[in-house]
This record gives structure tokens, sequence and C-alpha cells, in this order.
């Protein structure tokens, strides 16, 4: 089932274990995104401001059917618009509604420096604390989604938060409400992967989406936002959907193996030269004017 | 009535005493130290959630990111002036390279055995560099760190480059600056009077940079 407690899977930033980890049982929420049935209403953008109230405002024309150019800090949820062409000259329209993947393996969180500015929990969710952030923007670089987006203002950075307050008592996301053609659907992940695999079973028999598939990626260690596209061999095409994310490598050295061997270093230095200062002691050669201790009298 | 103690004195040269640092260099090596200090302690809470707590020192983590950047232009602003006044006498010379070969000797307080420095020996003048090619970096990282929304997701590589980089080279410089510390304040009693005071004495300028002292005083008896 979707709905339960929220509980506390892992903490940016904390040195301890996670209070009260592994205390409920396992079950992991997901939303799946049929892409090939989005009719680009955009009812879910609209559901998505109302709900974290935000306000409507002016927007740029840019020649496509998307709303905005990108997402913003007060901007969750977008359908990036793609005109493409595929290798035989037909025309389409791509549609695909872009928001947080919710990683199983967060680089952002990862990434984060603060004390519980972000948060996963067991259910998959991955939310940012707004009161803990410090505004570094680390989870900027960690993400290979490109999804977190600073609010210059209150120095914050924000994304969507898969509705984890509604989520947490027990009712569907907000955009998973507005949607009209059934493309959105919220639920367990078992269960959307399976809904996911059955409908590109369906694409491929009674379609000519032949390379129609689902979109999990393993590289973050699956998301809890699947897709449904009609061509998984070039997820590219849909606004810029990476082919094979995955936490950046550069991250990766930075918080593992850089972290220990900085810290060893720092303090083999402080030993060190306590060390030696107990070996050697200062190198005293003025009595004249006040320093005490023994004039430099050896060989 | 007893009359008050006049135990202040006016702020002169004390007797055997002489000039090593002028105002304007001691301003320079303290704006650029505190705000180096600044950096390290507000960078070390990001560097590692076990020192996190040091941002609490600052006034708390979104106040040490705030300042932090800041910090390090002043930082950056203090090294280039460094720079202007002490590059002529930190440029390593070949009386230096034979310093560093005999390092052992200085370590070991045998300093006897060292060839005679002048008015930086070897180490400082290492240090000095080093500061100031790790102050470049990061300052060119710290840009970017600054400004991560300036680079699209195909250039995400160039924000978590900078970030490593950064890390690596404020590691470097704390390398160096245990070194400088316990140098200035453990190691050469008379060091830290220098810099804070300005002034030092004969005998040990002398002893640590005769060849500054001969320059300083035209006693060429003064070299060892």
């Amino acid at each position: 089932m979707a709905n339960g407690p929220l509980q506390i899977k892992a903490i940016s930033g904390h040195p301890g274990p996670v209070p009260g980890r592994n205390t409920s049982r396992d079950y992991a929420v997901c939303k799946l995104i049929d892409v090939t049935t989005c009719i680009g209403c955009k009812a879910c953008e609209v559901a998505c401001l109302e709900w974290n109230g935000y306000p409507f405002r002016e927007t740029s024309f840019d020649n496509t059917y998307q709303t905005m150019p990108d997402l913003e800090w007060n901007y969750y949820n977008l359908i990036r618009f793609d005109e493409h062409v595929d290798s035989e000259g037909t025309l389409s329209w791509l549609m695909r509604k872009d928001q947080c993947m919710h990683c199983a393996d967060p680089g952002c969180l990862r990434a984060c420096p603060a004390d519980g500015a972000i948060v996963q929990y067991s259910n998959g969710i991955v939310d940012f604390q707004q009161e803990n952030c410090i505004g570094c923007q680390y989870c900027v670089t960690g993400c290979p989604f490109d999804i977190p987006k600073f609010n210059k203002e209150t120095k914050k950075v924000h994304k969507c938060t898969l509705c984890s307050d509604r989520v947490g008592v027990g009712l569907q996301p907000a955009c998973i409400k507005a949607c009209p053609t059934g493309c959105l659907q919220f639920g367990s992940k078992d269960d959307m992967k399976q809904r996911a695999e059955s409908r590109v079973r369906q694409l491929h028999e009674q379609t000519s989406y032949k390379k129609a598939g689902v979109y999990d990626p393993p590289g973050v260690g699956g998301t809890h936002v699947i897709y449904v596209l009609h061509d998984a061999t070039n997820p590219q095409a849909y606004g810029g959907l990476p082919a094979d994310p995955h936490v950046p490598w550069l991250v990766r050295i930075w918080k593992g193996p850089l972290k220990w061997v900085g810290g060893l270093a720092m303090t083999a230095g402080i030993f060190g030269v306590a060390l030696h200062y107990l070996r050697f002691g200062p190198k005293i050669v003025d009595r004249e004017e006040g320093d005490r201790g023994v004039n430099q009298e050896k060989s | 009535m007893s009359t008050r103690p006049t135990a202040i004195q006016d702020h002169t040269i004390p007797p055997g005493q002489i000039v090593r640092y002028s105002y304007s260099e001691r301003m320079c090596h303290w704006l650029s130290g505190l705000s180096y200090v600044y950096c390290l302690i507000s960078g070390l809470a990001l560097f590692t959630p076990y020192l996190y707590w040091l941002a609490a020192l600052l006034g708390g983590g979104p106040t040490a990111r705030f300042w932090h950047p800041w910090a390090g232009l002043v930082f950056m602003i203090a090294t280039v002036w460094m720079h202007a006044i002490w590059k002529r006498d930190m440029s390593l010379i070949d009386v230096d390279r034979q310093w560093v070969k005999s390092i052992k000797n200085y370590v070991t307080n045998r300093d006897d055995l060292l060839p005679p420095q002048g008015r930086f020996n070897a180490g400082q003048k290492q240090f000095f560099w080093i500061m100031y090619y790790a102050a470049i970096v990061l300052l060119i990282s710290g840009l970017i760190m600054w400004f991560p929304e300036l680079f699209p997701l195909r250039f995400n590589w160039v924000r978590g480059s900078a970030i490593l980089i950064h890390a690596c080279a404020a590691l470097v410089t704390i390398g160096a600056f245990i070194i400088h510390v316990y140098m200035g304040v453990f190691m050469v009693p008379g060091g830290f009077r220098g810099i804070t005071l300005g002034h030092v004495s004969r005998r040990w300028a002398r002893a640590h940079h005769p060849l500054w002292y001969e320059q300083m005083t035209n006693d060429p008896s003064a070299r060892k």
C-alpha cells in the first residue's frame, strides 16, 4: 500500500545513525507517468501550484507548448514539450512530466552537508527540509536530473516533495488527482512497475511503438517516479531525460574517500606537530627579552 | 594616597630590538590570517558532518555559508596585497635549494648546519607560494560553486570538479597552515611577537635570519 507513516530512512550531513531506522515494515511508493497517454493539458502543473500554495504568474513564450523554460524553485512540475522527428521522418509531439525522480540513491542527499536538510523516507520519498537548508546548492551538483532550484531571496533550495504531506496522511499526490487521462498513477513501487510493464507489452503488441519501455534507471538504484516511454532507447529526446543517470563520480570521490583521507591527514598533521614539539622542542635563542627556557647550548 | 603605577609605556621599539615587519605588513598578514581562519572554520563545517558543529560557532549553517565566499574574497585581496609587497623577498634563490636539501637539520633543531638565510627562510617562502597558488585555485573553483546555476546539466562535471578541486586545494592549505601556526607560535619563540608587535630581538634576528640582519645593520660579523 502507498499509505503509512513517514518513516525517516536517511538524513543528509548527519554523523550518527538515523533515529528510529528500521522500526517499520518495508513499503515503497511510486508515481507512474505513462508518457504515451499524456495529452499535455498541464492540469498536474496547476494542481501542484495550488496544493503547494504558489502563485500563478506570467511566463515567456518560446514557440512551444511548454509553460515555463525550466523548473523553478516555486514550480516543481513541468510538462516538457519536444517536437521529435524519428529516423523514418515521422513527427511526434513528446510531452514528459518533469519533476524530482525520488531516486533510491539520491545524489542530492549524498552531496548535502547540512544536518537534516534532505530526508529520505523509507517509502522512497526524498524531501527537502528548508528549515535546515543552508543554501550551499551542493544538491544541485549531486542531482543527475538537474531538479533542485535555488530561491535567491530566502537562500533555500526547493523541489517536488511527491506531496509527502499528502502521502503521509494517506492521500495521493496533487498531480495524480488532477490527471484526466490516467497517464499519472500512484501506488506501491511493485504495483506501478507491474502496471508499467503490462502497458509496455500492450504497446509492443497493439501499436507501432516497438521500442517502448519502462524508465526506472538502475544507475541511481531505481526511482520512485517511473516512466513509460514510446522509445525507451532514446530518453534524451524527452526534454533531455538522461539515458544512464548516476550520482556524479566527482561527488562520490568528494563525499567518500576524500572526506576520510582529508580528515585523517588533518588529524595526523596536528598530532605530528605535537609529537615534534615533545621530541625536539622550540628553537630558543633569546633570553634577553624575557623568553623563558634554556639557551641553545647543544653541539 | 599612593600614586597609581604607570606601567603602560609608549609603544616604541625597546632597546636591543629591531623592526621585523612594518605596520602595513602586519595588517596585510592578519587580514589574510583572519579571513583564512573564517574560511577554514566555515569550510570544515561544510566538508564533513563530523565538523558541522563548527558552523554553530559562526552563527549557524546558513550564516556560515553566506559569509564563507565573502571571507574568501577578502582572503584573495589580502593575498594579492601580500604578493605585491613580499614577492621579491619571497623569490626562491640558490641558497634556498641548499636549505631545502638539508631541511632535516632544521626539523631536528640543528640550525647551525644550515646555510644562513635572508629575510625569509626557504620554508616560509614555500608556505607563501603554496598559499598564493592555492588561493588562486580556491578563488576560481569557489566562484563556480558560488553560482552553480550558471552551468546547465551537461556541464555538471564543471560543478563537480570545482567542488572536488576546492576541497583538495583547501586540504593542501590546511596542511601548510598547521605547520605555519606551529612554527610561528610554538616552534620559534619570538616569531609571533614579530608578526604582532613588529619587532624582534637582535639575537633572534642573528640566529634565524643572519643575512637579513647583516643587511639591516651592515654588520658582517653578525653572520655565524
